[in-house]
């Protein structure tokens, strides 16, 4: 198990190297001057000129990538052109939103996923099971922003049960932290419940008659047992898989939800700075995301193998 | 201690209904071997496991019959009492070891599972009990074992860790479907002694189920051979070899290679293939591959006819006429 893990997290390096060269290059394949379009179309030469210093722009653009990388190595994603704020404190400040509301939405995403599942499997020989089906589907089709909206209105305004925007640190306390959050974690869990939650019922419904459960139902062991221990310990596997991707997914989704419910996370500062052409920004905020994907999906590397025990040794 | 009366299992599948078992009866007593033999699709399977009523429903339904077990009727028994039977009073092994662990957990999670879902120990004692389970079935180093994943085991040892699953609870009768078809001949015999000693040593009953004669020739005390949903012989082990009365035995008994074969006789097959369940043929299920058939064998299913004492066959012919019939194949 050791010697798997320790194997895994190497393998991130490479993958954060190409990811680096890819964000590295972000800038360069941007068609035109970096600098002028920085500035805008009526900057003077010489503060293009400055600017192109500045960003080291003259280099050969492996030169530029190998100083930039050696920064970045250390901790350094240089300077936002905007605000001359250091990149890094920029993440740092606004990560905060972003991961509670990722981590509001995995919640909501567990606690309502997993027992509907398990609820559906139980109940998979009624009407509920089909009709479980068309539901998610209609999760997964319906469009974010349209429900974030909806919810809004419905929610935020006709009944003002919930705040229409907004963010509140948890610093100045969890109540008020949970009732801003609630309306755009759950608007931003639905989507990935109907995913999870269908997967979990297929990888479930797959297991139900497989001969380790006739074992157990042959032993006398109940069938709410036989399901919550053996069909889901098995079940767990691809779902967990899945759940990765979903996990990662979600930092794509707070970039729309953060925009509609003005919460300044992550999503937040990468359209500004998209808006203000702050490259340094964008760097930092594209290459700290892939950074969480690629962690992401090594926690779900780890506890794949802790879930099934044929990846552990047969290797 | 078991009888089955005129046991229908009907199987609703979308192309139709499948009368999977059609009219079985039989009795087992308490520590007797039976052994159910037949080919694939002759409903031997669903048979054994309408037994602890472990067919899935849907598809399986049981529209008529009784499985009596000690006196109780398991049919209408309500869950909890089933439940609390299945393991305890009746346990079962299945035909594929490979799959029939699960394989996320450890071997000894699993047979403490079998061993406290009926009887209150603690969990350090349902661990001494587990191991004592894994030595009685000759797993080497049992407490070692106990940490292992079914992955680490070949085939016959997880079949080993299933029939001490099966022993937990002390079972009065063991139900094997077929335990010895996906592992190699070695190791089948092996299982065999296996189960042999462990009917010795606790006198438990056994249901054997399988398509090989020879894997009951020297476990079962009674041979119930079964085609299309039927029972279609019955006898002492000794009879079914030595007196066969059904031209369907006759074939499965010939179909196997002997060493004392003379060289000039043929290993024989049975031509076609197992009737379609879903529309039966019309008059003896066998007739269409029966090498013995006649007109009459068209018209009616011949009902189970006294053949010698405990002696049951369902065929047209009587026992001489059949004598003199197997003479004239095997001459010609």
């Amino acid at each position: 198990m050791l010697g798997y893990t320790i194997r895994r997290c190497l393998s991130v390096i490479p993958v954060m190297f190409v990811v680096s060269i890819i964000v590295f290059l972000l800038v360069h394949l941007t068609p035109g001057n970096p600098a002028h379009i920085i500035l805008g179309e009526d900057a003077s030469p010489e503060a293009v000129a400055q600017l192109e210093e500045q960003l080291g722009l003259n280099d050969p653009w492996y030169i530029q990538f190998f100083d930039w990388l050696k920064q970045v190595v250390t901790g350094d994603l240089g300077t936002s052109v905007f605000s001359a704020q250091p990149v890094t404190e920029l993440i740092f400040s606004n990560f905060g939103p972003t991961f509670s509301l990722m981590i509001l939405s995995l919640l909501f995403i567990l606690v309502i996923s997993i027992p509907l599942a398990i609820l559906i499997v139980s109940l998979r020989k009624t009407i509920l099971d089909p009709l479980f089906t068309s539901a998610s589907l209609l999760g997964v089709s319906v469009p974010e922003f349209w429900l974030a909206i909806l919810l809004v209105l419905g929610l935020g305004v006709s009944i003002p049960i919930f705040p229409v925007a907004g963010y509140m640190p948890i610093a100045e306390g969890f109540g008020s932290w949970l009732y801003h959050l609630l309306l755009p974690a759950f608007v931003l869990a639905i989507l990935e419940i109907g995913i999870i939650a269908r997967m979990l019922r297929d990888s479930m419904l797959d297991s139900v008659n497989q001969d380790y459960t006739k074992t157990a139902r042959a032993k006398g062991v109940r069938e709410r047992d036989v399901l919550m221990k053996h069909v889901f310990a098995n079940a767990l596997i691809p779902t967990t898989t899945v759940l990765g991707a979903t996990v990662a997914g979600l930092l794509g989704g707070t970039v729309i939800i953060e925009t509609l419910f003005t919460i300044p996370g992550i999503g937040q500062l990468l359209i500004d700075s998209i808006h203000r052409r702050d490259y340094p920004v964008i760097q930092g905020v594209v290459l700290f995301i892939a950074a969480i994907y690629v962690l992401v999906n090594l926690i779900v590397d780890l506890l794949y193998a802790f879930l099934d025990p044929r990846i552990r040794y047969d290797e | 201690m078991l009888e089955v009366n005129d046991l229908h299992v009907h199987l609703e599948t979308p192309a139709g209904l499948v009368k999977a078992v059609d009219g079985v009866s039989f009795r087992l007593e308490a520590g007797q071997t039976i052994g159910i033999v037949g080919e694939s699709g002759s409903g031997k399977s669903v048979l054994a496991h309408s037994l602890t009523k472990l067919n899935p429903e849907p598809p399986a339904t049981y529209p008529k019959g009784e499985i009596l077990f000690q006196g109780e009727n398991i049919l209408t028994m309500n869950k909890r009492r089933l439940r609390s039977m299945r393991g305890n009073e009746i346990a079962m092994i299945f035909q594929d070891p490979m799959s029939s662990l699960n394989p996320v957990f450890k071997i000894g999670k699993q047979l403490i599972e079998a061993i406290q879902t009926h009887q209150k120990l603690s969990k350090k004692e349902a661990q001494q009990k587990a191991i004592e389970l894994l030595t009685d079935v000759g797993i080497p180093d049992p407490e070692r074992r106990m940490q292992s994943y079914p992955h680490q085991f070949s085939g016959g040892m997880r079949q080993r860790v299933l029939i001490a699953i099966a022993l937990a609870a002390r079972p009065k009768l063991l139900i094997a479907d077929e335990p010895t078809t996906a592992l190699d001949v070695t190791i089948q015999a092996q299982i065999i002694e296996l189960l042999k000693s462990i009917q010795q040593k606790y006198g438990t009953a056994i249901i054997m189920i399988t398509h090989d004669l020879g894997v009951v020739a020297n476990l079962a005390d009674r041979i119930l051979v079964m085609y299309a949903g039927k029972i279609v012989e019955s006898a002492s082990t000794a009879d079914i070899f030595y007196k066969t009365a059904m031209p369907y035995t006759w074939s499965l008994l010939r179909s196997i290679p002997r060493l004392d074969a003379g060289a000039s006789e043929r290993l024989l097959h049975i031509e076609g293939q197992p009737p379609n369940l879903i529309d039966p043929p019309q008059g003896c299920n066998f007739h269409p591959r029966c090498p013995f058939a006649r007109d009459a064998c068209l018209q009616e299913n011949p009902p189970l006819g006294e053949r010698g004492p405990g002696h049951l066959a369902a065929c047209v012919l009587s026992q001489p006429e059949f004598e003199k019939e197997k003479k004239g194949v095997l001459l010609s």
